[in-house]
């Protein structure tokens, strides 16, 4: 326990931590949503100046952190001047559908790579190996961003799938189950997209860690004494192996937002990413800084999802 | 074949793909911002041969394609045009603007890796050296950058910084972005290579003989983190290649006219019907053959890495 308390107090501070600095640098860059209004000559310099008082933006630093972070243990993460509305709210749904997206993801992929890694290891040096190790370096170097843009262009093509969003127009009349339909026709791209972006690295480590517990003494005395191979594989070799998968799982946690943010703007989908790349194009620092909050607490959380797994895997953890 | 020969093959493959860009402005027949605004979305120009003498047709026109002219090492006498790979909307060739927009693309991998490499070595020899506060300090620090995902962390940074640049500025701007976000996994790596090597033999015996630190990290310290750094190169130069054509996708990098792999995908992107112009994806499809030569290179290095 006191190693989950300690990694959820590194977690917390690493939190404080990125906040502390995005305030800053957003002190320190050069202009505001309303530095646009200052150039319109039919706005006068007093209003732009009451304005910027009265959403605080001329208040001293430490103040506006102090403040902020007040509103945000609210849940309350201020005002969005381009949207015009409370940046909360904006962001739920935002949220909702980008976790939808990369769980999807992330789950179908693991479902993919782990039989395929396992294949993979105990078939190491046959045709199959060689023949998928091509194929998925091959995929490796195909950018998602283009597997996307080709994606949306078939489905455009071919009409079997939606150009983008998450919904179709109809979607508030539609009955529960037509509903779930709906969505998952729409997210099928999207997720086809970000699984195979995952999928080689994956592999590639399942097929490695596998590997490395297969030539491992014990796996050898365990075959000795007779134990059948599925057993073998899967209640022996497998938990050995997940120590590094776990910690992959979470390390990739990073690489995998990243990828559904190229995805999501592309593919239309509503999640975090267009949100963050709007608020920075009309330079609405309050969903900016939202966002990065956010997706920092996406890693941590999922970091610490990934310790707790581990502490609960690997008995050489708890014996520490 | 041997690890010599492939990394070998390699480095010739990438060589090769490199040149092409960097003499973009001998091979690609136009230059970058030259419009044809009679020809937009033309269909790679079809090459008819009249024995052994190339040439293009425009109706019942025939245009000769005429070698080393004006300096470049094809082209046609106006009003002919050759675009080998089509045109874009503005009847731009793309052939050309994809030797050139690998320019910037390759160039911003190159260099942004360079400065993280050189960031990290830095940082990461003196974290390992040092210890001690330093080290906590460097380490914690490198934890604050990792705690965002990647592309969110670049464009938290891009969104701080002006948005109306001219284009120079953006590709520095661009490079010291990319490179002084990524320092974080190299120096991690460096660290732990020069944390193990100061206490190696040689180094302590070194230490002995009264070798001052500056001769020891440079004699001994710094050849034994060769090896990652060059297998940190092959992983970092095409993540940052993709760091580029990612940021100039979103609007956030290198603007037009001046192209990028990355606004040229943007450009095809916004144009929905590029099922009727299929060519337009060229600067996409021109990354894979780059990714796969680092692929390889990396792949080859590691494994004689860990043998």
């Amino acid at each position: 326990m006191r190693y989950i308390g300690r990694r959820l107090l590194h977690g917390f501070l690493l939190l404080v931590g990125v906040s502390v600095l995005s305030f800053v640098f957003a002190d320190l860059a050069p202009g505001d949503y309303f530095s646009e209004l200052r150039t319109n000559p039919r706005v006068s310099a007093e209003t732009v100046a009451a304005l910027r008082a009265q959403s605080g933006l001329d208040r001293p630093l430490p103040v506006r952190y102090a403040a902020w972070v007040a509103s945000v243990l609210r849940g309350d993460f201020g005002y969005s001047l381009a949207y015009n509305s409370p940046v909360g709210p904006l962001l739920w749904g935002r949220v909702r559908a980008t976790l939808l997206l990369a769980g999807t993801a992330t789950i179908l992929a693991w479902l993919m790579a782990l039989p395929l890694g396992i294949w993979n290891a105990t078939a190491r040096g046959k045709w199959g190996d060689s023949v998928s190790k091509v194929v998925l370096s091959f995929l490796l170097a195909i950018p998602e961003l283009l597997l996307a843009i080709v994606f949306l262009m078939l489905a455009v093509e071919s009409g079997y799938f939606p150009a983008g969003g998450m919904v179709s127009p109809g979607w508030a009349s539609l009955n529960g189950p037509e509903r779930v339909g709906d969505v998952a026709w729409h997210l099928a791209l999207p997720v086809a997209v970000l699984v195979l972006g995952m999928l080689p690295t994956l592999v590639r480590h399942v097929r490695a860690s596998m590997a490395e517990a297969i030539d491992s003494p014990f796996a050898l005395s365990a075959r000795a004494q007779g134990i059948p191979r599925r057993r073998l594989l899967f209640r022996h070799l497998l938990p050995a192996a997940a120590n590094q998968l776990i910690s992959l799982a979470g390390f990739s946690l990073g690489t995998l937002l990243s990828a559904s943010l190229l995805i999501e703007v592309v593919m239309g989908w509503p999640g975090l990413g267009p949100l963050f790349l709007e608020a920075i194009m009309a330079r609405d620092f309050a969903v900016v800084l939202a966002v990065v909050m956010l997706s920092a607490s996406f890693l941590v959380v999922g970091n610490l999802l990934a310790d707790i797994l581990l502490y609960r895997m690997d008995p050489r953890i708890r014996m520490k | 074949m041997s690890r010599r020969t492939k990394i070998g093959a390699a480095l010739v493959f990438l060589g090769i793909l490199h040149g092409l860009a960097i003499f973009a402005g001998f091979l690609a027949p136009y230059p970058y911002a030259e419009q044809h605004r009679e020809f937009p979305y033309l269909p790679p120009t079809r090459i008819h041969w009249s024995g052994l003498r190339p040439f293009v047709q425009d109706g019942a026109r025939r245009y000769p394609i005429q070698f080393f002219v004006h300096g470049r090492l094809v082209g046609v006498e106006a009003p002919g045009v050759i675009f080998l790979l089509g045109s874009d909307a503005y009847g731009r060739d793309l052939f050309s603007r994809l030797l050139y927009g690998g320019r910037v693309s390759l160039l911003t991998g190159l260099l942004a890796a360079f400065l993280s490499l050189g960031l990290g070595l830095a940082l990461g020899t003196a974290a390992g050296f040092h210890g001690g506060w330093l080290d906590q300090i460097l380490m914690r620090a490198g934890e604050l950058v990792m705690a965002l995902p990647w592309l969110y962390l670049l464009l938290a940074v891009r969104a701080f910084l002006p948005l109306h640049i001219t284009t120079v500025q953006a590709f520095f701007l661009l490079i010291v972005i990319i490179g002084g976000v990524g320092w974080v996994r190299p120096a991690r790596m460096i660290r732990g290579v020069v944390l193990s090597a100061r206490e190696r033999g040689f180094v302590l015996a070194a230490r002995g003989f009264g070798a001052s630190d500056a001769y020891l990290i440079r004699r001994h310290i710094l050849p034994l983190t060769l090896g990652v750094v060059l297998t940190q190169a092959t992983v970092l130069i095409p993540q940052y290649i993709l760091a580029e054509v990612a940021l100039s996708f979103l609007g956030l990098g290198v603007s037009e006219p001046v192209p990028s792999w990355g606004n040229m995908l943007a450009e095809a992107q916004q144009y929905h019907a590029l099922v009727a112009h299929g060519w337009m994806l060229a600067p996409g499809l021109a990354i894979i053959p780059v990714l796969l030569g680092y692929l390889l290179l990396a792949d080859t290095l590691l494994e004689s890495r860990n043998q």
